[in-house]
């Protein structure tokens, strides 16, 4: 920790730059200067004004045309509240799984030394840039239950993973995995290993240095990692409809359940269901965005 | 942001050595194990299990597929559009960045929410809304719906916080004496952009150019609504991808499935060489 206050001035943001400088400036070029960071500001904020902001918004404005009818019409249809409650369930699991294994293989990664560390730290990122369709036909082609290498044997077992709720969560987990660990990595690699060692040097055991003292310094870290791993499992469409299969009322998530509704031409309740997932996607990036300036400061 | 700290290299670059890592202890080889055995289970089994697929059927059949004229027109259109996108993140993502560390106006927290909504935001939902602006009964008078023209702004729409979010960090941690000094030296704004600003955020701008590259090409979720899917016009490599599985051709499905593979491995050994780089020069 010591060391990690003794850097801090370093790491102030560059910010007196672009103020501070201009004043040695001749008159004219100061007036260039502002011109030219009011217009950086104009083109930015139209750009994303235009392709995030505002359609965004539009899912509110029509979901909310015709005041509740269309949350109404939407959450009193069974489909929907079934891929709404499924959709939670599953994601539920994902987060649980990836926050149990995220902290243990972030604690591997930056507490251990072992042969392959930087080839399996390097895969972890695999899922982030893996198509959702791929992750599915993989997971069909290991899982499946005709066909599968492992799914027949499974199966035998009493235990169906591809056109079920196992399928759906492994690929939720699958796509989730990464957003833990890159959270937690980074702060785990800068709180440093002096307060384990004091507190090992005392008689703690690792539990307890654990719990007492990594887990507090990782805290934060792993909130913003659950909270953007749960948005994420929500909003999981490509991945979840092959191996689900997309069976109405059976395996059919919120997010597929927009899309058919959209496709059947019920507009209303397309808009409905993906305003309720939009708005807890927002929720959670609002939550994050509030909580990691006040960690900073903190650290 | 999340998928971003992947690459952050200011992060990698701040790292420090803090503390001697230790080598495996009974407890934590066993959990090495059993994360391992999960990893490969959930991960490394099933991408190996579609490159296994493809190589069933051999190199010819590979061939086949992917000079199968539906499929090789989604390939080009969707690499040629993830090019394009990329492109622009490259420019608007560092101008972005630019604006949210060395500007200072009101509103600007809100900025950084929306920057992160597209990471976020259900695929099914971003293809929803931009249709709801962008499609048949467009507010603006803007019908892209079921063109070519949706791919791009579906693409550039999931990719926006890429660049954004690698290039913010380092931009925030550059050194601002070297800044004033070469102002003092009679350096004009543009060649200290040039000479001393853009050499240091080379990485990072490469960085997430590369993973928005590797996001495009991979979409799958926002297009479904927005672009019709009409072969060989606005089909895009996840869709035909998908159609094949559909039609139970798991083996041509693989073979599409293989090259996204590829795209990917090389995009995250990129990175890794990236970070190393940077952090050997940190």
């Amino acid at each position: 920790m010591a060391d990690v206050l003794a850097t801090r001035p370093d790491r102030q943001p560059a910010l007196p730059v672009g103020i501070a400088a201009p004043r040695r400036r001749r008159p004219r070029r100061r007036a260039r200067s502002v011109l030219l960071t009011w217009l950086f500001r104009l083109i930015v904020v139209t750009y994303l004004f235009f392709l995030v902001a505002w359609p965004v918004s539009l899912v509110a404005q029509k979901t909310f045309e015709d005041g509740f009818s269309a949350l109404d019409t939407a959450l009193s249809d069974p489909s929907i509240t079934f891929a709404l409650k499924l959709t939670v369930i599953v994601a539920l699991q994902a987060v649980l799984i990836n926050l149990v294994f995220g902290v243990g293989i972030s604690l591997l990664l930056v507490r251990y030394e072992f042969r392959g560390k930087r080839l399996l730290s390097a895969l972890i990122d695999l899922p982030l840039s893996v198509s959702p369709v791929v992750v599915g036909l993989a997971l069909v082609l290991v899982y499946g239950g005709r066909d599968g290498w492992f799914g027949p044997a499974l199966q035998d077992a009493g235990f169906q993973v591809i056109f079920a709720t196992p399928g759906i969560v492994m690929a939720t987990t699958f796509v989730s995995l990464p957003l833990v660990i890159r959270e937690v990595v980074p702060v785990l690699t800068e709180i440093g290993t002096e307060q384990e060692q004091a507190a090992r040097s005392l008689g703690a055991n690792a539990a307890q240095t654990f719990r007492r003292i990594t887990l507090p310094g990782i805290k934060w870290a792993v909130v913003y990692g659950v909270v953007l791993s749960l948005a994420r499992s929500l909003g999981e469409f490509g991945a979840a409809k092959i191996v689900s299969g997309n069976f109405e009322g059976q395996t059919q998530t919120a997010t597929m359940a927009v899309e058919q509704k959209y496709q059947d031409f019920q507009q209303a309740s397309a808009y409905a269901t993906a305003f309720l997932l939009a708005a807890v996607s927002v929720a959670c990036i609002v939550v994050v965005s509030i909580i990691r300036p006040k960690q900073e400061r903190k650290r | 942001m999340t998928a971003v700290d992947v690459a952050a290299p200011a992060r990698t670059a701040r790292r420090r050595r803090s503390g001697r890592a230790n080598g495996l202890t009974a407890t934590s080889g066993l959990g090495l194990g059993v994360s391992v055995i999960w990893f490969s289970l959930l991960v490394l089994i099933p991408l190996s299990a579609v490159l296994v697929k493809t190589s069933e059927g051999g190199w010819s059949g590979f061939w086949t597929t992917i000079s199968n004229e539906q499929t090789a027109a989604a390939l080009r259109l969707t690499v040629g559009q993830a090019l394009l996108v990329t492109v622009v993140n490259v420019f608007m993502g560092t101008l972005i960045a630019w604006v949210l560390v060395r500007d200072e106006f009101f509103g600007k927290r809100a900025l950084e929410v929306v920057i992160d909504i597209p990471f976020a935001l259900p695929t099914i939902v971003a293809g929803l809304v931009l249709l709801s602006l962008y499609g048949a009964n467009s507010p603006v008078g803007v019908n892209v719906a079921n063109t070519r023209t949706s791919v791009f702004v579906a693409f550039l729409f999931v990719t926006l916080p890429f660049v954004v979010r690698t290039v913010q960090p380092v931009l925030a941690e550059l050194d601002a004496d070297v800044e004033e000094a070469a102002a003092s030296l009679g350096a004009s704004r543009f060649t200290i952009f040039r000479r001393i600003i853009l050499p240091a955020l080379v990485p990072a701008i490469s960085a997430g150019a590369a993973l928005s590259f590797a996001r495009a090409i991979s979409e799958y979720g926002s297009l479904v609504l927005l672009s019709g899917n009409l072969p060989l016009r606005t089909e895009v490599t996840s869709v035909r991808m998908l159609s094949y599985i559909e039609n139970g051709d798991l083996a041509s499905a693989s073979a599409v499935a293989t090259i996204l593979l590829l795209v990917a491995l090389v995009v995250i050994v990129a990175l890794d060489v990236i970070q190393r780089r940077v952090s050997r020069r940190g």
